[in-house]
């Protein structure tokens, strides 16, 4: 079968590589692909394969409840799905939070942005580009030069230092017990760094293990725990109490404030020192190499609701600022409205749902979710051994989400140039991101390659960030930019309370008997993998109605009716394997979008069962 | 490669340490001292025991906080302690090099690797709401606990069904012990659970050599024996009658006890309130919310997390889950009205006591 959709050629007659399980994801998925005879990916199947039926166990429960059920969406993005959540109950019932609140708020969602964004290029996503075996082949020395170069502020950088984690990491080699390094692809061609960059990268691995659970301690502070810290709808639960009687044992107190100082300040060195650079100098090598692969719908289609306001409940001072940006086009920005029926909408042509006229697609609000597991006449393999799913039919659990018809990339890629547009439009809350672009792009085409020896080059914006390595940056560069932003939240919240404001919660509407008989409202959250969004419907205080779209809704989503791909199958198309019996470079381009199945598949009920046609309006 | 001893003396045990440490292991096995230096010589010697860690459907909290761990760091365990050899969160292979491990392993390991077990198997649907290599969760699982020493169920997923068994359970989300019925397993619940937790009973079985001593319901006496409430630092608010009222009040402000605004500490089983969070940081109570339960089985069914127990047990610390049982239900809450008024009658006693926030309704 071959078609041409949004500039794309799909050609399934090559051989077919299945990679199932996708590792170092949170959740499960599976992707197929076809390469033709030069080892080109020519065909991406892109299948979510688990369903956990939230929305259906959320209906009839109290909404001031919901978010800790939707928080469990996810563990890894742990936080942004209760935020949407109580920010769409607040939209709904018209509650407005106190602005130390909000600051809280930010703080936790900026706080999880920085954790899972190092996390995910460190512990799920660096082994795509790092020979952990490979390191072992790099003298200590250079690798103290090359940590000196790429970041001379970062103070683990002696010799000793490198040649006492590579002397670790050779005794657990020659063990001969692998761990979670075992059947890696070590060795294959298309790993790209020399031996002290991969010395350095695996001893930032350990690096970043041992500080990742310190930067989280700002969600224990304020929401008491990490995994899943709570919230509150009205505000948050940690009241504040600097100087009064028994402030010692208040959430709140000059000690707790101080305790979240050091860890923004600890965030801040390490995004400047090791990860931006990490990045940079990993970014260069590849391109060096020639690796531009990856891009698929960031070159044309990007999406964000906009988040981070600089002031509270002023859209217009987003400093990530929201819109679309279509057909490549930076010089036009579309504005995103989530409560708009004819913008978002969901379709299910390919996902194994029902719908009475699959050519449409229905808004979170209207939608209806009606499940259908069947596969295609060309699947090989039977009903509980899926050997190849058959994309001409129903395919994934996923659904296909899209913003006035047209299949659309989130995430920080599309944040960042949404971020540049803006800028050039002269938005001032951008320009921060605008200026974060042209440093990285110039130490990439010019400082990097200066320092490393090799040939500057002039590769334009439009060249560099649509690609995995451009995808990759943008989640470096998003950590630090949030990081800075942290410490003007901070700065904010004591001036606040220096003022004489120490409410955290709106109370006036907690009792559901304040509120009107029916209410609908959307929570829009610049998640860390990119846009989410909850809806809900309330009705004589329970839940009516809850439904979620998450950012691996909009990437990995399966085909919709008019065959239009999403952006995981896009960015496949066109890249070259080097050795096919090996998903190295399949694996980098997809964990360059940080896929959360669970998120994105959680929205299922089964059939066959008497909860299976649940009508979702 | 890194054996026990070597990590031990890494980590600042000396030698002298390290064999009185064999030595007690030895005498708590039952052994004859002859043994003591056959024990030593394996834990100066052996290969650190290989770890199959499979997902179902769950939301990866559990690994998240196991990577959280301050005390074991979690690098030392994954490098120095077990082999991790499965765990798609974190293993560089995928796909059928992935899946050729578990073979190895099961092959190689046969009887001696532990299974742990993150989320749990759906089984409507033919299992296929939970696919692993084209097949369905449950089916690995099965097939992988066959040869395992020992498991170990992480988180509310495992060993209750969690969030995705609250009614009406639409995928048949069904807990571990529920479908593997031949094999020791050790509960560790919680969403997620903690750090130090998961690694404390990781680490206390590789040391002992044993599985921790478990509760009634399957789940480690040391973690799990008491209540949130029994050693809450906000307790001492409860039995002075001082509580939140609402969020963000006076009381709020104070740290007085969230029993009011639906805590769940008086019953709910977790060490929250003794090991604390990341690192002891603070837990949910000290950052103002109440408990919502998470280590509960069901606790997602049983009623708003907002809504106040009726069914607490006022006095005394001593009793644990085995003992208050289902019986203990009935009468607790007449112990809770019965506690309310001795609060109000120890407040009416004291002079002081004017401000209306530590009035009981």
């Amino acid at each position: 079968m071959q078609y041409q959709t949004q500039g794309f050629s799909l050609d399934n007659s090559g051989r077919r590589i299945v990679v199932d399980p996708v590792t170092r994801i949170e959740g499960h998925m599976r992707i197929e692909t076809n390469i033709d005879e030069h080892n080109v990916i020519r065909n991406a199947v892109s299948t979510g394969t688990m369903w956990r039926g939230l929305e259906v166990i959320l209906k009839g429960r109290d909404p001031r409840d919901a978010w800790a059920f939707v928080e469990r969406i996810c563990g890894v993005c742990t936080g942004c799905h209760a935020l949407a959540s109580v920010r769409a109950v607040e939209d709904a019932l018209q509650i407005q939070i106190p602005p130390n609140a909000h600051l809280i708020r930010e703080l936790m969602a900026k706080t999880l942005q920085v954790h899972d964004h190092a996390v995910h290029f460190y512990h799920l996503h660096a082994l795509d580009w790092v020979d952990i075996v490979n390191a072992l082949k790099a003298d200590p020395k250079k690798t103290s030069e090359l940590q000196q170069m790429v970041s001379p502020a970062h103070p683990l950088s002696s010799p000793g230092y490198f040649r006492d984690v590579q002397s670790r990491i050779k005794k657990f080699v020659d063990s001969g017990q692998l761990g979670p390094f075992m059947n890696g692809y070590w060795g294959n061609k298309a790993y790209a760094l020399p031996p002290e960059a991969n010395l350095m990268a695996v001893t930032h691995y350990l690096e970043a293990l041992d500080l990742q659970k310190e930067w989280v301690k700002i969600h224990t502070i304020f929401g008491g725990k990490n995994p899943h810290p709570n919230y509150l709808v009205g505000g948050v639960p940690c009241a504040i109490n600097l100087d009064g009687d028994l402030a010692a044992g208040a959430p709140i107190n000059m000690e707790r404030l101080n305790f979240v100082k050091a860890r923004i300040d600890e965030i801040i060195a390490f995004n400047n020192n090791v990860y931006l650079p990490d990045v940079l100098a990993i970014g260069t090598l590849y391109k060096q190499a020639g690796w531009l692969y990856g891009g698929g719908l960031a070159a044309t289609n990007l999406m964000d609701y906009g988040d981070y306001p600089h002031v509270q409940y002023d859209k217009s001072t987003d400093q990530l600022p929201g819109g679309a940006i279509l057909g490549g086009n930076w010089d036009e920005i579309h504005p995103v409205d989530p409560r708009d029926p004819e913008q978002v909408q969901e379709f299910v042509a390919h996902s194994w749902y029902k719908y009475a006229d699959e050519s449409r697609g229905l808004h979170p609000w209207d939608g209806v979710t009606e499940p259908h597991f069947e596969l295609g006449p060309g699947t090989k393999g039977s009903r509980t051994a899926l050997e190849q799913v058959d994309e001409s039919a129903k395919y994934s659990w996923v659904k296909s989400p899209r913003w006035r018809g047209h299949a659309m990339e989130v995430g920080p890629l599309a944040r960042y140039v949404l971020g540049y547009a803006h800028a050039l439009k002269g938005n001032r809350y951008a320009l921060r991101m605008k200026e974060q672009v042209d440093y990285s792009a110039r130490m990439i085409n010019q400082d990097v390659p200066k320092l490393l020896g090799f040939a500057p080059t002039e590769l334009g914006l439009k060249q560099l960030l649509p690609t995995t390595i451009g995808r990759t940056l943008a989640r470096a560069m998003e950590s630090q930019y949030c990081g800075e932003m942290m410490l003007a939240d901070w700065t904010e919240l004591v001036d606040n309370i220096r003022n004489g404001d120490t409410s955290t919660a709106n109370v006036e509407k907690w009792d559901p008997s304040t509120w009107p008989a029916e209410a609908k409202g959307a929570g829009p959250v610049a998640a860390p993998r990119g846009a989410n969004c909850h809806w809900i419907r309330i009705k004589d205080g329970r839940i009516e109605n809850y439904q979620c779209i998450v950012p691996s809704t909009w990437n990995g989503g399966p085909r919709d009716a008019k065959g239009q791909i999403g952006a995981f199958e896009a960015a496949l198309l066109g890249m070259p394997v080097s050795d096919p019996e090996q998903p190295l470079e399949i694996l980098r381009t997809l964990h360059s979008f940080d896929p959360c199945m669970a998120c994105a598949t959680h929205v299922m009920s089964p059939d066959g069962q008497e909860l299976a046609k649940v009508t979702v309006r | 490669m890194e054996t026990f001893y070597e990590v031990m003396r890494r980590q600042g045990i000396t030698r002298r340490s390290f064999l009185k440490y064999c030595a007690l292991t030895t005498t708590s096995l039952g052994l004859g001292p002859a043994f003591m230096p056959r024990i030593a010589h394996a834990m100066e010697t052996k290969p650190r025991t290989p770890v199959l860690w499979l997902h179902g459907l769950e939301c990866t909290c559990c690994s998240e906080s196991f990577i959280r761990s301050a005390h074991p760091l979690v690098k030392d365990v994954v490098l120095s302690m077990i082999s991790l050899d499965y765990d798609d969160t974190l293993m560089a292979a995928a796909g059928h090099q992935a899946e050729a491990i578990l073979e190895e392993v099961m092959a190689k390991y046969k009887g001696n690797y532990i299974l742990a077990v993150e989320g749990n198997p759906p089984l409507n649907q033919d299992g296929m709401s939970c696919i692993i290599g084209g097949r369905p969760f449950v089916e690995q699982l099965k097939r992988v606990s066959k040869d395992a020493k020992a498991i170990i169920s992480w988180g509310s997923c495992a060993s209750w069904g969690c969030v995705q068994a609250a009614r009406p359970n639409p995928t048949q989300a069904t807990p571990v012990h529920k479908v593997i019925t031949d094999k020791p397993i050790i509960k560790v619940p919680g969403c997620p659970p903690i750090a130090e937790v998961m690694t404390g009973v990781i680490t206390y079985m590789l040391t002992f050599d044993r599985i921790p001593e478990l509760d009634r319901q399957g789940r480690p006496k040391m973690f799990y024996s008491q209540r949130i409430h029994d050693k809450c630092y906000r307790r001492p608010h409860f039995d002075a009658g001082q509580f939140v009222e609402s969020f963000d009040d006076e009381g709020a402000r104070r740290g007085y006890c969230l029993y009011k605004v639906g805590c769940k500490g008086p019953t709910t089983y977790n060490a929250c309130s003794t090991v604390r969070w990341n690192g002891g940081t603070s837990f949910p109570i000290q950052a103002g919310h109440g408990c919502i339960g998470c280590s509960e089985e069901g606790f997602w069914d049983k009623g708003s997390f907002y809504d106040r127990l009726t069914d607490v047990h006022g006095f005394g610390i001593e009793a644990n889950a085995d003992q208050i049982g289902g019986a203990m239900a009935g009468v607790v809450g007449a112990a809770a009205a019965a506690h309310a008024a001795a609060s109000v009658l120890k407040r009416v006693a004291d002079k002081r006591a004017a401000d209306q926030n530590q009035t009981v309704a």
